[in-house]
């Protein structure tokens, strides 16, 4: 199994000015790194997720995530926004946006690495670490290693 | 304090996760002791009947059904959404706190091989009930969008005359035989009557569908076959979409009785199978047909002989009361008396029965642009899903197609049918007032061009939106400023954030 993200799934200045297209930009890195077989698929998932209830959570942060038949492997790719992007959350829109792709098939010990990830979103000093970090390599590097540890 | 509880989300890989990380460190931080089963994608590890038994307090962070939630059974419980666990984690065990304080005793209960299932606190019904109906409402809502717009599509196509050409009957001195059967539908009424067809076949499984899914969210999938069939019934009985909310909550609710019932290990394997479909089938059934039905069905006669005596009376009175029914139930029995009862009045000719059509056609448009307004100007207010629905709802509502509000009634009636009441009483008054008069038994917008008085019968429906769009606004904000004891947040309140 791959590890959960790697650098080029990894975008520091996001310039999406709303969820959509947020989405679009941070599954496309998924479908480069072959991750997502079929975008549009994905896609539609991850916005039927959406619609059941936003993903948007206090702190500036957003999850949209799915399980999907067009996913290969337990994926994450990170987006960090200035602009900020509106997920639906009480307190405002979110610049720590978290596109979590996991495979529609496979049993519960692919899922536990993602389980690990949302543990990790919810320590502040995770998310600041995250927000200070320079390059993508550095923010892949930390992700894989608090998930894995 | 010890503490059992419960994370669960859709999707169940990143919220349920995220919510139980955030109960255990709350839980640290303030010296109390935390045992959490996440109900996700990850494998379940199932609470030890021991640490349940052990608990003081019981903490469900959900925001879809509990599975098992009778092990808690006369456990103090707090219900919160997910994202308020993960929010606000500190502030659940507050509450978990203050709830072991009122119920008396921090002793564990008893522990019994069968712990009774006690309901949830009071607090926490007005929650879970609007829990439930959203599950239905949310699994009607691509019905009513996929029928409405087909329907709306094919007036389009075929004009105003496509009900009759498919249905029969006379439109505008135009005898209509009607398809004499579904196959000869195409060669009656061309491609707009097969669109018509097609979208009346969606609508007709709104009630089904709701009915289902709400009996589907108090008892899981269990629930499905007595909701469905409840609101196949409710269709029957004239009972309307009111009707199909009944049965999808006596399904769930016969569903959950009947599981509580001890069986032997013998039958258990075949209770989701059989036992339970046909015992849950045949108490909502007989209940639907014998004790719902014949109630209803009274009222309906009775509203049509009163309507009848009263139609010499003021005609701006009755145009105000012809738009309350059309908006009371938004296509169900009463609407479709005060529908009638126009349809009637143009077919026995005069002006003064055009006049009456006209009052009913614009006060049937106003509840779905009144929401549909209402989801733009107060875009907070509304769930994602009633966002999507207000989209739709313009055109529903601009093709006279009532039904394009449900989905916002069902989600919280007492405030949306008030709201949508008056907006078309407004709307039925002014269109008597400036006597506007139709020909069209249907069609909305797009048989404008028929219309007597056609600009004043538009601002009667503007003047209807916009009162209908005021009062729903104020009511639903009347609640979200109402102070409620912390920090129980409803499913509702939180997708409303």
């Amino acid at each position: 199994m791959p590890e959960l993200i790697d650098e080029s799934m990894v975008v520091l200045d996001l310039q999406a000015r709303d969820k959509d297209s947020a989405v679009h930009v941070l599954a496309e890195r998924l479908a480069l790194a072959g991750r997502v077989t079929d975008i549009e698929q994905f896609l539609a998932d991850v916005r039927a997720r959406e619609q059941v209830m936003p993903t948007g959570l206090e702190g500036g942060i957003g999850i949209p995530h799915a399980r999907s038949s067009a996913v290969t492997a337990p994926s994450l790719a990170f987006g960090r926004s200035h602009i900020r992007v509106d997920f639906g959350a009480g307190d405002g829109p979110a610049d720590l946006i978290f596109l979590i792709a996991a495979p529609a098939e496979g049993g519960a010990e692919h899922m536990t690495i993602l389980a690990s990830l949302a543990r990790r979103l919810v320590h502040g000093s995770f998310l600041e670490s995250l927000r200070s970090l320079a390059s993508p390599t550095e923010v892949a590097e930390l992700i894989n290693r608090e998930v894995g540890g | 304090m010890r503490i059992v509880a419960v994370t669960s989300c859709p999707t169940g890989i990143a919220h349920t996760y995220m919510a139980a990380e955030a109960l255990e460190e709350a839980a640290r931080a303030a010296g109390d002791t935390i045992e959490v089963e996440t109900q996700g994608a990850a494998g379940m590890t199932k609470l030890a009947p021991e640490a349940i038994a052990a608990a003081d307090v019981v903490v469900l962070a959900a925001d879809v059904e509990v599975r098992e939630r009778e092990r808690f059974g006369g456990k103090p419980i707090v219900e919160v959404a997910v994202s308020t666990a993960i929010n606000s984690a500190a502030a659940v065990l507050e509450e978990a706190r203050s709830k072991l304080a009122s119920s008396g005793s921090a002793e564990p209960a008893p522990k019994s091989a069968t712990p009774p299932v006690t309901p949830v606190a009071a607090a926490g019904f007005g929650t879970r009930l609007r829990q439930w109906l959203m599950t239905g409402v949310s699994y009607m809502i691509p019905f009513v969008a996929a029928g409405g717009i087909l329907i709306a599509v094919s007036f389009i196509i075929a004009g105003p005359q496509v009900a009759m050409a498919v249905n029969g009957g006379v439109f505008h001195g135009v005898h209509y035989a009607g398809a004499s059967s579904i196959t000869a539908i195409y060669h009656t009424a061309g491609i707009g009557g097969v669109l018509f067809e097609i979208g009346g076949i969606a609508f007709s499984m709104l009630v089904p569908i709701l009915a289902g899914f709400i009996a589907y969210g108090m008892a899981d999938r269990q629930g499905l076959v007595p909701g469905v069939i409840g609101g196949l019934i409710a269709v029957d009985v004239h009972a309307g979409f009111l009707g199909g909310i009944i049965a999808g909550l006596l399904a769930g609710a016969t569903v959950r009785l009947i599981l509580k019932v001890p069986v032997p290990r013998v039958i258990s394997g075949m209770m989701p199978i059989v036992v339970v479909p046909l015992i849950s089938a045949t108490v909502v059934g007989v209940l639907m047909l014998l004790v719902i039905g014949n109630p209803v069905s009274f009222v309906m006669t009775e509203i049509t002989n009163w309507l009848n005596g009263l139609s010499g009376a003021n005609a701006i009175g009755l145009g105000a009361l012809l738009g309350l029914m059309m908006a009371f139930d938004m296509g169900g029995p009463v609407n479709k008396v005060a529908y009638t009862f126009a349809v009637a009045g143009l077919a026995s000719g005069g002006i003064g029965g055009q006049k009456v059509m006209a009052a009913v056609m614009a006060a049937g448009m106003v509840p779905p642009l009144a929401l549909a307004l209402a989801t733009v100007v107060r875009r907070g207010l509304f769930s994602d899903a009633e966002r999507k629905a207000g989209e739709a709802a313009w055109l529903l509502g601009a093709s006279f197609i009532t039904e394009g509000a449900i989905p916002f009634a069902a989600a919280d009636p007492l405030r949306v049918i008030p709201s949508i009441m008056a907006g078309s009483a407004v709307t039925g008054a002014l269109s008597m007032a400036f006597s506007a008069s139709s020909p069209a038994p249907h069609g909305g917008i797009w048989v404008v061009g028929l219309l007597g008085h056609w600009p004043l019968w538009i601002l009667a429906i503007a003047a209807g939106t916009l009162v209908g769009c005021a009062f729903v606004i104020a009511l639903k904000s009347l609640r979200r400023s109402t102070p409620t004891p912390v920090p129980v947040v409803s499913l509702l309140e939180v997708a409303n954030a």
